[in-house]
């Protein structure tokens, strides 16, 4: 190479050349000289290639480089003295592609051989100044490793190669070779950009002339699979545009596969928030504040699709001071025509065991966890005369804990100081979770209220049992309620 | 059962995956592919390679194995009683996905995560084989996330250590009582005993590698957890205090707030209004102020209203000091760093630059200006050699002043 000293363009002032558009060392060298030789910053002028493969500034004073005015340091000059912060910075900013980059670093470099202290001076305009380009250049190199996608092309003989195609700000290809080469060893690859390409074959790396975007691949199979994880794992309640602007500039959108979807993500967002919201909106309205009030509301309530069934909401019933409230699934066929809770076969198996057990039902307060019969239709033979037979369908979990607000409303106003719960729809609808009756039965577990919950079997379930099985649960039941009604009897 | 396409596996395991707050790949061992058969580096930093709309950081390919979950807590969209579209993935198949993105430089390594199918140690051993299969049969060197399962086996969560850069196990809500509402089948005491028995792994690997320098690591990057705000009664304060006693007794590396958000199919014992966005940003300024200014847990609570939570409008900094105002103004010239990083509008590294170039001359008010953000926010609270701010900390409507229109607040919104 030539030496970039050149016959000065105007008296006394010299042009320097670099060969590379990031040539750290050739600047250094340079500016080493140039300092010895007490060439002071305005006297120097300082150029390189643009590194896009035009024309660089440079050739306007190729034709007379020589360094015959190379100025000669007086022999013994000390070198000049660089803290190794300035060499981290100015290795960061000589990337950046603003043109005045040589002379700022330049100048610095003068200005540290009176003040070696000069860098710590964040006041200072140039130090803010390379400070800045430095921090443009970390961006830029921190978005290229971000944001280079790799698209697959098979070559001859099977081998997988993986081509990028990016646009940096900065002169940061070169640089940034290292992180690719660390991290993508074992593959083979390349990374197009128009200042520059990088090949990598697994073993060595190759540097390229500028390359233009029709050089690289159209798409690849993975994008697909890609841009639907980016659909998907976007929370469509949290928009925030600004903050992805910010971080994910639009200008490098278009390399992106996956920036293709924002414009649908956005505009589909509210929308999809707003759907969430109002399949839920119901909890919104305030409770009924009284026991009446609550029976009214309960027919209207279409929180969940039973309650739009054929049938009737079927309230609590009971003294409002009750010590012991008694919860069931949901009412029966025969509850829903009567609009009171067990009224049924179950409820009248309930009421023999009641007495037995020295329960009044009159004294406590009686409701189910789901207000609503739920039920299919079957349409029935017809030996069974006119009439369709609504078949009992258990509520699903979802169901028993949208009806828990209910539920919640009677314990707040009721206030027992037991609950019996019977069956396991029961027992969710008062702990928030499935638990298994048979494990949990029997003994009282803390209520967050304060009060006692007791839990059993239905009394459907003992109906269904075959003769000696429901001797022996018929036994535990009654056990149970005994033990309920003692446990009654002591906070009476 | 036939199995979905993967790619609509992959549509339900992401969406699912995407209340997870945390995406960091950063503060693990710096690793390269040069020695090895395989692909992936680690820098230390992590990179986040897209941003969604929603302004997050796509770090990491964040996945649950399955959304399949014997559980039943009413915040999360994967309980058992919810009707959400089910799916799961084999550990081979997350492999091949990690890998296939992380070929294409689309992710730092994988998040993973999932609902409990058959048993705690089953699903446990389902996560740890992904990660065995990315580690011993692939070399990959590339960031590994695991959730991991507090009601699993011990040596599950020390197996997942050692192939993990970080672990982290949920605490889920900030008080007990939220816990026992909300996520009925599980228990604080043993969510908070596996951090602990992570941390005693993490604490002994440590030891164990000042004296053979060859011992295998254990969740370099440590262990985090999250927080749901907002689905229960706890205030800030309460939030606040919860999280420094885990950043103590856990030496956690991060608390995670999120925001609880409406999900679909919600359950019907969470409230529907979600808290403001803001609040979780709040949150997570109060959190920067414990662990890089120098703040204790009990001043930050300071900076709460009698309600015990944080002021919306303001951040809680700016709040402290409105709270202590006898402490301002501070001298630039002069102050320790710790009365600098006091002063509402200074960050960490503008305070750097203060010390820095006052060591050099006399700062002035136009200094400050090149320093910082915006010098009419830290002015009120500043001396320099030529700037005193007269009894402006005195002023009434200091508050008002200092406190951003509602435009800019909106921006926080960003509706």
């Amino acid at each position: 190479m030539t030496s970039a000293f050149r016959e000065p363009r105007i008296d006394e002032a010299y042009c320097v050349t670099l060969a590379e558009p990031d040539d750290f060392e050739g600047w250094r060298d340079y500016a080493r000289r140039l300092v010895m030789a007490e060439v002071p910053p305005d006297r120097v002028i300082w150029d390189a290639p643009d590194g896009l493969g035009g024309s660089s500034g440079g050739d306007l004073f190729a034709t007379n480089g020589s360094d015959k005015r190379l100025p000669v340091p007086a022999a013994n000059t000390p070198q000049p003295r660089a803290s190794r912060d300035f060499v981290t910075l100015a290795k960061k900013a000589i990337l950046h592609s603003d043109p005045a980059r040589f002379a700022l670093l330049y100048r610095l470099l003068w200005r540290l051989q009176g003040n070696p202290r000069v860098l710590e001076d964040r006041a200072d305009s140039d130090v803010r100044r390379i400070e800045e380009l430095a921090r443009t250049v970390r961006r830029d190199s921190h978005k290229m490793h971000a944001f280079v996608r790799f698209r697959v092309v098979e070559e001859e003989g099977g081998a997988d190669h993986y081509v990028a195609w990016f646009e940096p700000e900065h002169h940061i290809v070169r640089a940034n070779a290292g992180f690719f080469v660390n991290r993508f060893t074992n593959m083979r690859w390349s990374i197009l950009t128009p200042r520059g390409s990088l090949h990598w074959d697994g073993e060595t790396l190759r540097e390229g002339p500028p390359a233009q975007r029709g050089d690289a691949p159209e798409g690849d199979p993975a994008e697909d699979l890609w841009k639907r994880y980016y659909a998907s794992i976007f929370n469509p309640a949290r928009l925030k545009i600004g903050a992805m602007l910010k971080e994910m500039p639009k200008r490098y959108w278009k390399n992106m596969p996956e920036a293709a979807l924002i414009p649908d993500l956005i505009a589909g967002a509210q929308a999809r928030e707003a759907a969430m919201v109002a399949a839920g909106e119901r909890e919104e309205a305030p409770r009924p504040a009284t026991l009446p009030a609550i029976t009214d509301a309960l027919d209207a309530c279409r929180r969940c699709p039973i309650g739009s069934l054929d049938n009737r909401a079927v309230a609590g019933e009971g003294p409002r001071d009750a010590l012991l409230m008694i919860v069931g699934e949901q009412p029966g066929d025969q509850e829903d025509r009567a609009g009171r809770p067990f009224v049924g076969p179950a409820g009248q198996l309930l009421d023999a065991h009641l007495i037995d057990a020295g329960i009044e039902r009159g004294a406590a307060y009686v409701t189910n966890a789901v207000k609503h019969f739920k039920f299919t239709q079957q349409s029935t033979p017809v030996s069974r005369g006119p009439g369709k037979r609504r078949l009992h369908q258990s509520p699903t979990a979802k169901e028993i804990d949208i009806c828990r607000w209910w539920l919640e409303g009677e314990r707040e106003l009721v206030k027992p100081r037991v609950v019996l719960a019977l069956g396991a729809s029961a027992a969710r609808s008062l702990l928030g979770k499935t638990v298994s009756v048979q494990k949990e039965r029997g003994r009282p577990l803390a209520l967050a209220d304060g009060s006692e919950l007791w839990i059993t079997t239905h009394p459907s379930y003992l109906l269904r049992l075959d003769d000696a099985a429901r001797a022996s649960e018929e036994q535990r039941f009654a056990a149970d309620l005994r033990a309920v009604a003692l446990r009654v009897a002591e906070l009476a | 059962m036939a199995q979905a396409p993967i790619i609509e596996r992959l549509a339900i395991l992401a969406d699912a995956a995407k209340y997870d707050a945390s995406c960091a790949s950063s503060g693990t061992s710096k690793r390269t592919s040069k020695d090895g058969a395989g692909i992936g580096s680690t820098e230390g930093m992590g990179i986040c390679h897209a941003y969604a709309p929603d302004g997050r950081c796509i770090s990491l390919l964040k996945i649950l194995l399955t959304n399949h979950c014997v559980f039943d807590c009413h915040y999360c969209i994967n309980r058992k009683s919810s009707n959400v579209v089910r799916a799961k993935f084999t550990p081979q198949e997350v492999v091949d996905l990690t890998l296939s993105f992380y070929r294409r430089n689309y992710i730092e390594g994988l998040f993973l995560s999932s609902g409990i199918v058959k048993s705690s140690n089953h699903t446990m051993e389902q996560l740890v084989e992904v990660a065995r299969i990315l580690r011993e049969e692939h070399d990959f060197r590339g960031y590994i996330h695991l959730k991991t399962i507090p009601e699993a086996d011990p040596g599950l969560v020390a197996q997942a250590g050692l192939y993990a850069d970080r672990v982290s196990i949920n605490v889920e809500l900030p008080t007990d009582a939220g816990l026992v509402r909300l996520a009925p089948d599980k228990s604080a005491r043993q969510i908070e005993g596996a951090m602990g028995e992570v941390r005693e792994a993490i604490a002994e690997n440590k030891d164990a590698r000042k004296r053979f320098r060859h011992a295998p690591r254990f969740a370099p990057a440590g262990q985090s957890t999250q927080m749901i705000v907002g689905a229960d009664a706890a205030s800030d304060a309460d939030i606040v205090g919860k999280a420094s006693r885990l950043y103590d007794d856990f030496r956690l590396r991060r608390v995670y707030y999120s925001a609880f958000s409406p999900i679909p199919d919600a359950s019907a014992v969470l409230p529907l209004k979600r808290p403001p966005l803001i609040r979780e940003h709040r949150l997570y300024q109060s959190d920067w102020l414990m662990r890089f200014y120098g703040y204790a847990p009990g001043e930050v609570m300071q900076a709460t209203g009698a309600d015990g939570m944080l002021p919306l409008d303001i951040d809680p900094k700016l709040a402290w000091a409105l709270n202590f105002r006898e402490r301002f103004p501070v001298d630039v010239n002069r102050a320790p760093r710790e009365a600098l990083l006091r002063v509402p509008g200074l960050g960490v590294r503008a305070v750097g630059a203060l010390i820095a170039a006052r060591r050099q001359r006399t700062l002035r008010l136009d200094d400050v200006a090149k320093l910082t953000v915006s010098v009419a926010k830290v002015r009120p609270f500043l001396i320099t050699a030529d700037w005193r701010p007269t009894l402006l900390t005195d002023r009434a409507d200091l508050r008002r002043l200092l406190t951003p229109r509602s435009e800019e607040q909106l921006e926080l919104f960003a509706a």
